[in-house]
């Protein structure tokens, strides 16, 4: 067999990050994901301190604004992480947020430093424009998300037609190649195994099994790309529930390191079917991050300010504003959106 | 009806909404192309199948949503899947037609949505592909709703960060990006555009009511091919603002500067 003929035609300029040889992810896949059921619950401060050190590579689920783990984003910031990586797949107001606390210093970036129709993010903008933080490498949507399917399938590239012809694929770590199928250049999208992922679901038993309700966005594929994964849930279910409807589970126990309970755990994020986004807290915390002055304070107030989760939720309004935020989300009341121009 | 009843992002939206075909489907993101596609559902093109990234397919849109992926993208959907599905059925080929917007366009429909200035030190940085590449990249027809002015329609990207026709005619095959693909429609407060079939270069092909050619080259760095007879479009009816507000009427983007 000849392997000298796979042609490469283009290699994009950008750093392979956080990639490795599947036969090695097979072997720490091996040694170090129990396959036994054990209780892994735990708080919130140990699952931050055991899992994510300073430098980690760490990718956040859901989607920017939706279903998005704040009670692990504000502990890590709580813990004054330093020099983390973050894979920024449609990250929105958790990576915004975890540069401007000075916790992430290089980025690597499909959508980031934005908050979609609220505009672009001040804090993360002027880190990146004053060279705080440095992007690694660009990708779009779906080359990051297969990025994780790669790894998910333990394979070291998938091949999409995506990125081709653009900056963004030079800007990316992938490759095209000539497919020997159809002979024509076909991309190659690298995996990518984060060191730590944080997943907020709608339940989950006290070993790991998930269950998330509506769409399920890259979180199946980064749950098995991730090394670690630490589980936050709106609530702890009893075993029981998992087995009665076993198509539900969208993350099983093997894969998870971690499971912290937390409702509401979200805020001010939208947890679907749940409660919709606090757009006056997120208004609030724009306007702040406009200042490294207002951040201070922002930070002071909100999450050094708090000891815990349920401290903030106290702050940002307690249950009147959690009950407003349920009823807007089952759309019995209109949301106050303080950037609206009506 | 006056100019001052809709303002020029309702004029865009409307003309957007008439530019889609009914039993297509339709790659949905935030901002004005939702309410197009909103639009068009509720008067022109009742068969479309409205497509979000996150993993939302076919809902029926009770409020405007701020995000692709909040919980009113699958609200009475037919399915609420992932990222992977969706953008695994555009490379299918299943997916009619893409919305997108630009910070910077060139004459070949390549667009720029992630810097401005050097890539290394910025002047200002954008949020980036997003799905954009991806829209831009996989469905069949690409439609671009965006503010046009000199600074916007530039001879070159500082960034190409979507393709158009890249370099012009097959540059998109010769690179491997799926054939027959490409941007349809550039729809800007000035007027609507399209691709010269040969040159692969972007076209006049009308005028919003109240502009004139002028005002295209007013607004654009780049030549655009101007035909020998120039149409124009309709301005909003009653019935399709009446609509627009139903469908945002917080004012969310209608409203905005």
């Amino acid at each position: 067999m000849n392997f000298d003929n796979f042609e490469i035609l283009y290699e994009g300029e950008g750093p392979l990050i956080n990639w490795y040889d599947p036969d090695e992810m097979r072997e720490w896949f091996r040694d170090n994901k129990r396959r036994e059921m054990f209780d892994k619950r735990m708080s919130v401060k140990e699952a931050v301190s055991k899992f994510i050190k300073n430098g980690s590579y760490i990718a956040s689920g859901g989607f920017g604004h939706i279903r998005v783990s704040m009670n692990i984003i504000y502990e890590i910031i709580r813990q004054r992480k330093r020099n983390l990586i973050m894979a920024c797949k449609t990250a929105v107001h958790d990576s915004d947020i975890l540069i401007a606390a000075g916790v992430v210093d290089r980025v690597e970036v499909a959508y980031a430093f934005g908050h979609e129709l609220r505009g672009l993010s001040p804090a993360s903008r002027r880190a990146v424009e004053e060279g705080r933080v440095k992007v690694l490498t660009e990708w779009s949507n779906a080359a990051f998300q297969w990025r994780f399917k790669a790894a998910a399938m333990g394979l070291p590239f998938i091949p999409a037609r995506v990125l081709a012809g653009t900056d963004t694929f030079r800007k990316s770590s992938a490759k095209i190649v000539r497919d020997p199928y159809s002979e024509k250049p076909i991309v190659l999208i690298p995996a990518c195994y984060p060191d730590v992922a944080f997943i907020h679901v709608h339940r989950a038993d006290i070993y790991g099994n998930s269950q998330i309700d509506g769409i399920t966005i890259e979180d199946l594929e980064l749950a098995r790309a991730a090394k670690r994964l630490i589980i936050t849930t709106e609530e702890i279910v009893q075993t029981e529930k998992i087995r009665s409807e076993p198509w539900r589970t969208t993350i099983p126990y093997f894969l998870v390191d971690a499971v912290v309970e937390q409702p509401y755990g979200s805020h001010p994020c939208n947890m679907p079917l749940l409660y919709y986004y606090d757009e006056e807290h997120i208004a609030e915390y724009i306007q702040a991050s406009k200042t490294d002055e207002g951040l201070k304070e922002y930070f002071n107030k909100y999450v050094y300010g708090a000891s815990d989760f349920w401290e903030y939720l106290e702050l940002i309004g307690g249950t009147k504003k959690l009950e407003y935020l349920k009823r807007v989300e089952q759309l019995r009341e209109t949301p106050i959106v303080p950037w609206a121009s009506r | 009806m006056s100019k001052r009843e809709y303002s020029p992002s309702e004029y865009m939206i409307c003309v957007a909404a008439r530019t889609l075909e009914d039993k297509k489907t339709i790659f949905v993101g935030t901002g004005m192309p939702m309410i197009a596609a909103v639009l068009a559902q509720r008067l022109y093109t009742p068969n479309i199948l409205i497509v979000f990234e996150a993993g939302g397919i076919g809902p029926l849109i009770p409020r405007l949503p701020i995000s692709v992926g909040e919980s009113l993208t699958f609200y009475k959907a037919i399915m609420a899947t992932s990222m992977d599905y969706v953008m695994s059925i555009s490379q299918l080929g299943y997916l009619d037609y893409g919305f997108l917007g630009a910070a910077q366009i060139d004459m070949y429909g390549n667009i720029n949505t992630t810097v401005i200035g050097d890539w290394d030190k910025p002047k200002v940085r954008l949020p980036g592909s997003g799905g954009a590449n991806d829209v831009g990249s996989l469905c069949w027809r690409t439609i671009i709703l965006m503010k046009q002015d000199k600074r916007r329609f530039v001879n070159k990207l500082d960034f190409v960060t979507t393709p158009g026709y890249l370099t012009g005619p097959g540059a998109r095959e010769k690179a491997g990006l799926p054939s027959n693909t490409g941007p349809y429609r550039v729809i800007t407060q000035i007027g609507v555009y399209g691709f010269d079939e040969k040159t692969k270069k972007m076209k006049l092909l009308a005028l919003h009511e109240g502009n004139t050619v002028d005002d295209i080259r007013q607004n654009s760095a780049f030549d655009i091919i101007i035909p020998d007879k120039v149409k124009y479009t309709d301005p909003p009816t009653k019935e399709e603002l009446k609509v627009i507000r139903e469908i945002d009427p917080l004012g969310l983007i209608v409203g905005r500067k």
